[in-house]
């Protein structure tokens, strides 16, 4: 069974063996608005945790993606580069934004889980 | 100062508007269907804009009053007929934008509306010039509406009689319920449209009426990219008080006479920049793929000098593109010209684009 925990900069993390799926929350897409524009990461790319990995762009405002664990990129969601709107419409799902090859499994555990994740939200709204 | 709320706040947030802060009013940036349906649904229907925090300035006088102003304003007021509107500046005495505006004239004077986050500025210019004997006012009674898009005309038709006949930049007053709303076929989105200052008191029936009838609220965030489409500007970031209309590529909003005969604040740099032509010009950009190019992104050669900025950049949701606008070296500026922006640290094509990049024809009448 894989878990999904969640990051304070609204990123959500799905394992899977050694590696993990990431992208950006419901609650992350709802408050960017309309996604014209995703910038993905090349495959062999290092990231630190919290690094900035990715970029998404709303027709207001650009942001910044960070992972919340690192390790080594070995994929990246090519279509959502082709078709932004794909985050909107399914963003834990096929709006994914990488997988990652973890380095340090124990970074896991500082993130929250789908309940503490929804208390963040309530006590931190934007 | 506080906050300011217009006349509508309540019903926006009942229509699920998000808020932003705006020129120190919270004005809804968005509502329910996000900027990009708001966008389309301009575009194909009809959407309605509260723009209540704009100044709409009510100035008394005669004759005498077209001169005054043309001292700071480079239309042709003199000319200008009863209930015909032009898009025009509030000059600096260096030919800078002081304020972008629509002036309209009226039985007993001229109605100027201007950008909410000028109001104070303008008024202090305007007043400079005044006799002391013009009355002036910053009219508080009255809301602001935009109604925009291709079924404007019907819809509005229903309430108003006779406004489907109005041509573009022409106004009229029409009776509702009973009061009496200035209305005039104008709009700041590239579409067809109406703007009507209405009582604050009856301005919650009319958006009633509105809603009823298929049109869908729009908030700032789709007035943005509906207007960058229609290649207009926006105060604050494609003019300022260092930029003068021949570099902004407005000079068709000075009208012949007045290029010829002068008389207005900062007419001397004008003059010369229109015989000679400007160092900097204000330009569209198309950058390439899905790249958005924002305001202060810079622009480089191909041979990689800095030639110009952003000003104005998003995604364009009817051109399916990102469009942007922005100053430029004069010697680029010419269309079709490969020129690259500077974004996140990386360099990506883009290329010089005539303006507007979405252009409608607007009813004048005729058929």
């Amino acid at each position: 069974m894989s878990e999904v925990k969640f990051s304070k900069n609204h990123e959500w993390v799905k394992t899977e063996g050694d590696t993990a799926v990431i992208g950006i929350t419901k609650h992350a897409t709802e408050m960017l608005g309309d996604i014209v524009f995703v910038e993905v990461p090349e495959s062999g790319k290092t990231v630190e945790i919290n690094g900035q990995t990715a970029v998404v762009e709303s027709t207001k405002a650009a942001s910044d993606v960070y992972s919340p664990i690192s390790g080594e990129v070995v994929e990246s969601n090519k279509s959502i580069a082709d078709d932004p709107s794909k985050v909107n419409a399914d963003p834990e799902g096929e709006g994914w934004f990488f997988k990652i090859k973890i380095k340090n499994k124990s970074e896991l555990d500082s993130l929250m889980s789908s309940t503490e994740y929804e208390k963040f939200k309530k006590e931190n709204p934007s | 100062m506080g906050v300011q709320k217009t006349a509508l706040y309540d019903l926006h947030k009942s229509l699920g508007a998000k808020f932003v802060p705006f020129a120190g009013y919270e004005m809804p940036i968005q509502y329910k269907d996000g900027i990009v349906k708001e966008h389309i649904y301009t575009r194909t229907g009809a959407g309605f804009f509260d723009v209540s925090h704009m100044g709409q300035l009510f100035i008394q006088g005669n004759e005498n009053l077209s001169k005054t102003l043309e001292k700071i304003i480079p239309a042709d007021l003199k000319e200008l007929k009863l209930n015909h509107s032009k898009y025009s500046f509030l000059l600096n005495d260096k030919g800078g934008v002081i304020d972008d505006l629509i002036i309209t004239k009226r039985s007993k004077g001229f109605l100027i509306i201007l950008n909410a986050a000028c109001k104070d500025k303008d008024i202090n210019q305007i007043s400079k010039f005044l006799d002391k004997s013009i009355r002036y006012s910053l009219d508080r009674k009255n809301s602001l509406i935009a109604l925009q898009g291709p079924k404007s005309a019907e819809i509005l038709e229903k309430i108003f009689k006779g406004v489907i006949q109005l041509k573009f930049m022409q106004g009229g007053e029409f009776r509702y319920e009973d009061s009496v709303s200035y209305v005039t076929r104008s709009g700041y989105t590239g579409e067809d449209g109406f703007e009507i200052s209405i009582d604050n008191k009856k301005v919650k029936n009319l958006i009633n009426f509105f809603i009823e009838n298929n049109v869908k609220p729009i908030g700032l965030g789709a007035r943005d990219t509906l207007r960058l489409e229609a290649g207009l500007c926006l105060y604050g970031h494609d003019l300022d008080e260092n930029i003068n209309p021949i570099e902004a590529n407005l000079k068709w909003a000075i009208s012949k006479r007045r290029r010829t005969e002068g008389g207005f604040n900062g007419f001397n740099i004008i003059k010369k920049d229109l015989e000679n032509g400007t160092s900097k010009i204000r330009v569209g950009i198309i950058p390439e793929g899905r790249i958005i190019a924002r305001e202060g992104v810079k622009i480089f050669s191909e041979d990689e000098k800095e030639i110009g900025k952003i000003t104005s950049g998003s995604f364009g949701p009817s051109l399916n593109q990102p469009v942007a606008m922005g100053y430029i070296d004069t010697k680029y500026s010419k269309e079709g010209t490969a020129v690259n922006v500077k974004v996140r640290d990386k360099i990506y094509n883009a290329k010089i684009c005539k303006l507007p990049f979405y252009k409608k024809n607007h009813f004048k009448g005729g058929e």
